[in-house]
């Protein structure tokens, strides 16, 4: 309290009424020093909502950009010419992006199932079965998996997946098998995160009045605490997926970013991201555009994803 | 504290404007020159300290499209010839570069035919087994679109065949060679100025890629190295290209693998 | 009749493998890097310069490159990042404007880093005219950071407790000495950790830099050079196969750093919670 009085200076009059209820402070005019202040602070006000203002701004040149860039070519070739065709051929005009939709939609599924069993286990076993000890010092641990760089997970993937996969399994090493786990492991931390929060989050009234019904602690997580958590924890999948689908490096240099419609778990496939990035630096013209248009995919997508998780994280309150 | 901030910022400031009187010259483009663009650059500054020369990679398509909005001074393009994009810029060749057919070192074939390399590229023969090897089947390994080796290959070998859409796509010739050099059963194309030690290049058509066959011009896949320029290229660009076909620096070139176009 | 418990049993066991697995990929990863990289990594590797391409020499260039490129970043994304969260938690309740502006941080928060990479590449590199430059790089970087630095500052500035402000306009304080004195300096451990993971952030982005920094191998000397980072050296170094062990080295160095900031990161939340626990 000393520090606090020590701070603050002696001002003019009363403040404390308009602060905390957040309402508009008022006063009699008769005070000049307080109309400057009041003036000071309002300009302060609404330097703050400009600032706040900056994040929708920055999304919004994001957008406009992307768009300017790349409308016309998805005017010019049609929707359907460009989302459901597989023809990607920018030298001959043609610019479907069928094949890397499926590529990335392939590696996506694929990474969710490599990391939902590995991320729900941390998750249920370091919210209901650990200690708070156990919990604050293995938390970070794995949350550390989401600081390494993208590119040495890549590498990782090349060094060691490609050469087990050519010996064991045929093949050439790139494959949506390799990146599904790579990408698996990279949204790990993401999903498990959010799942932990999401199970702490239920009420401890839940599960002392299961286990007081006799229940096992087992029998309480999957019949209470789960349910209770499922919005949470879905809406971090959700997090998670668009994790992987924004995912560039560590795809370009496993994935293959051969332009084909998969048949086997196997076989390379491009990305819609790796197709940006591969071919972005030098494209001209229409190519340009075309690969503008993937951003603005891209961007959609994400979107979508996010508006998925706000309404499902919503809903969940709402319950 | 808010003094603390102020000066940070001022010491970036200045930091950031402190333009000091070196001239940059920024190259962008075909990264199977770049290698050889960063030595004669290194070459270069020893002796022409105000001068900056930036390398940047990227693929020819990058180095024509980088001299054309003017984010570098000059691109370097390895296409056989250069497309409708280069319109409008000086260009002039500096080196001829080959371009080989490697494989792993391991592989027991040492040569192939013409057909039997488009027969490969295009997905038409798909086992080692069909062209004389083992029993594997083969992994190819190519160029994004936009490489000017991609191009040359096609003009050169390709010609009509289209590449296997099931190829493997690395964007730039280091990757390549890492790829063939670490799968003994792919193939791939490269130019010869970064051959290793691990991957072997074929004989096409019963020709060697030896040194000496591609400055005699019996191993003909050969493609020019274009340094493009928009307009008149400033004092120091002249002088750095001048430099690139002195013979100082043609030498530099020689050595390290490329052929040179000044006798 | 035993069933239950059973289950029980075995489904510990099973999340515990779950768990073990998890941890044990982390600590692989990170001693396999360690273990090919810390030969190479020596004074020598640290401070001198790349020669031949990459092959031999170190990466002192690259060390600084990410050093001002983060700083850059995080100059520009700090007061943005800071003055966002102070205005969403002290100068307005909860509105659809609120709400607008977190939507708009979130997704943000989750755009590809190709994306920031081609948007900085056609409005910093291209539109402004400035080219590779460590300019460009910062401002996109700053951008993609910037939803983490309003999170962990909204964090921290709503756990400042209410008495502090009471206590302080008690006193005739304004809002803003308010804020720029009682509030912000009780935050601050909470805000320097989002910067600190801002930070983190930005030295394992490789697709932001390579399209608006360039990779130009050189000690940058001003705003408007292009540069390398660590992380963009190592992605040359590895897939073109140029250097094995210099990659190693480099991504040695990369995940030391990482580990150190994240370390630190967490030592200052540890310490703000423990002040206000």
């Amino acid at each position: 309290m000393e520090l606090v009085l020590a701070k603050v200076g002696n001002g003019g009059r009363n403040d404390a009424r308009g602060y905390l209820s957040h309402r508009n402070d008022t006063y009699t005019a008769n005070n000049q020093e307080h109309l400057r202040m009041k003036s000071r602070e309002n300009l302060i006000q609404f330097g703050l909502l400009i600032i706040a203002l900056s994040t929708i701004v920055i999304l919004l040149l994001i957008a406009l950009f992307i768009l300017k860039e790349g409308l016309p070519i998805i005017l010019r070739v049609g929707i359907k010419g460009f989302i459901c065709s597989t023809h990607w051929s920018p030298q001959q005009g043609q610019f479907g992006i069928l094949a890397m939709i499926i590529g990335t939609a392939w590696i996506t599924a694929g990474a969710i199932l490599v990391s939902l069993p590995l991320s729900l286990s941390c998750a249920i076993y370091l919210s209901e079965f650990s200690t708070p000890k156990v919990r604050g010092t293995l938390k970070p641990i794995i949350e550390l998996l989401a600081g390494i760089p993208s590119v040495v997970y890549g590498f990782m993937g090349m060094v060691i997946l490609f050469p087990l996969i050519r010996n064991y399994l045929g093949g050439a090493g790139p494959s949506i098998l390799t990146a599904s786990v790579i990408l698996g492991i990279m949204i790990l931390p993401t999903i498990t995160s959010i799942a932990i929060d999401s199970l702490q989050a239920v009420p401890h009234s839940y599960r002392e009045g299961s286990l007081s019904l006799g229940a096992t602690r087992w029998q309480t997580i999957r019949m209470v605490i789960l349910p209770a958590a499922k919005t949470g924890i879905l809406s971090g999948i959700i997090l998670g997926i668009g994790r992987a689908v924004g995912e560039t490096m560590a795809v370009i240099m496993i994935a293959g970013n051969s332009v084909i419609i998969p048949k086997s778990l196997l076989d390379p496939v491009r990305t819609l991201t790796a197709n940006i990035a591969l071919e972005m630096n030098y494209a001209t013209g229409d190519h340009r555009q075309a690969l503008f248009a993937t951003g603005i995919v891209l961007f959609i997508t994400i979107i979508i994803l996010n508006i998925i998780a706000h309404t499902i994280a919503r809903g969940g309150v709402e319950k | 504290m808010f003094k603390l901030v102020v000066g940070m910022l001022l010491s970036t400031i200045i930091f950031g404007c402190a333009k000091s009187n070196v001239e940059t010259i920024n190259i962008a483009g075909s990264t199977a020159f770049q290698p050889f663009a960063e030595k004669l650059a290194e070459e270069f500054m020893v002796s022409h300290p105000e001068i900056r020369i930036n390398v940047q990679g990227g693929g020819s398509a990058v180095g024509i499209q980088a001299a054309q909005t003017g984010v570098a001074q000059i691109g370097m393009a390895d296409v056989v010839t250069l497309p409708k994009e280069a319109e409008g810029l000086k260009s002039i060749v500096v080196a001829k570069d080959a371009i080989v057919v490697i494989v792993h070192s391991t592989n027991k074939i040492d040569g192939l035919s013409l057909q039997q390399i488009q027969g490969i590229f295009s997905g038409k023969l798909n086992n080692w087994g069909q062209v004389g090897g083992e029993n594997k089947k083969i992994t190819l390994v190519s160029r994004e679109e936009g490489s000017g080796t991609r191009d040359s290959f096609r003009d050169l070998l390709l010609k009509d065949t289209h590449l296997a859409p099931n190829a493997l796509i690395q964007n730039s010739t280091g990757a390549v060679r890492l790829m063939v050099e670490t799968d003994s059963t792919a193939i791939g194309y490269i130019t010869h100025g970064v051959l290793s030690p691990e991957v072997k290049a074929l004989k096409i058509d019963g020709v060697n890629p030896s040194p000496r066959n591609i400055r005699k011009g019996k191993y003909n896949v050969v493609r020019p190295i274009f340094l493009l320029t928009k307009g008149e290229p400033k004092e120091s660009v002249k002088e750095f290209i001048n430099f690139i076909l002195s013979p100082q620096g043609q030498k530099i070139i020689a050595d390290n693998g490329l052929l040179t176009v000044v006798k | 009749m035993l069933k239950p418990i059973f289950w029980e049993q075995v489904m510990k066991k099973i999340l515990f493998v779950g768990t073990a697995i998890t941890v044990f990929i982390l600590f692989f990863i990170i001693f396999y890097i360690l273990k090919n990289g810390l030969a190479v990594v020596d004074m020598e590797f640290l401070l001198s310069s790349p020669k031949d391409f990459g092959r031999a020499g170190g990466i002192f260039p690259c060390i600084v490159g990410t050093i001002v490129l983060s700083l850059v970043a995080i100059i520009i994304a700090t007061p943005l990042g800071v003055g966002t969260s102070i205005y969403l938690s002290e100068y307005t309740r909860e509105s659809k404007l609120t709400s607008i502006i977190r939507f708009g941080t979130d997704c943000l928060a989750g755009i590809p880093s190709i994306i920031f990479g081609l948007f900085g590449f056609v409005l910093f590199v291209v539109y402004l005219g400035l080219g590779w430059s460590i300019l460009s790089g910062g401002l996109t970087i700053a951008f993609m950071i910037l939803p983490t630095i309003i999170r962990t500052s909204e964090e921290a500035i709503k756990s400042v407790p209410d008495y502090y402000r009471e206590v302080s306009l008690s006193l005739g304080g304004t809002k803003w000495q308010t804020i720029v004195k009682v509030v912000l300096p009780s935050a601050l451990p909470g805000i320097v950790t989002g910067i600190i993971l801002g930070v983190a952030r930005s030295i394992e982005e490789t697709a932001i830099v390579i399209f608006t920094a360039g990779s130009v191998l050189r000690i940058p000397t001003s705003l408007f050079d292009s540069c390398r980072t660590m992380s963009v050296h190592f992605y040359i170094l590895a897939r073109e196969g140029i250097s094995m062990e210099n990659a190693y080295g480099t991504a040695t160095i990369l995940i030391i750093t990482i580990l150190l900031i994240n370390a630190f990161a967490y030592w200052l939340m540890h310490r703000l919670m423990a002040k206000y626990s």
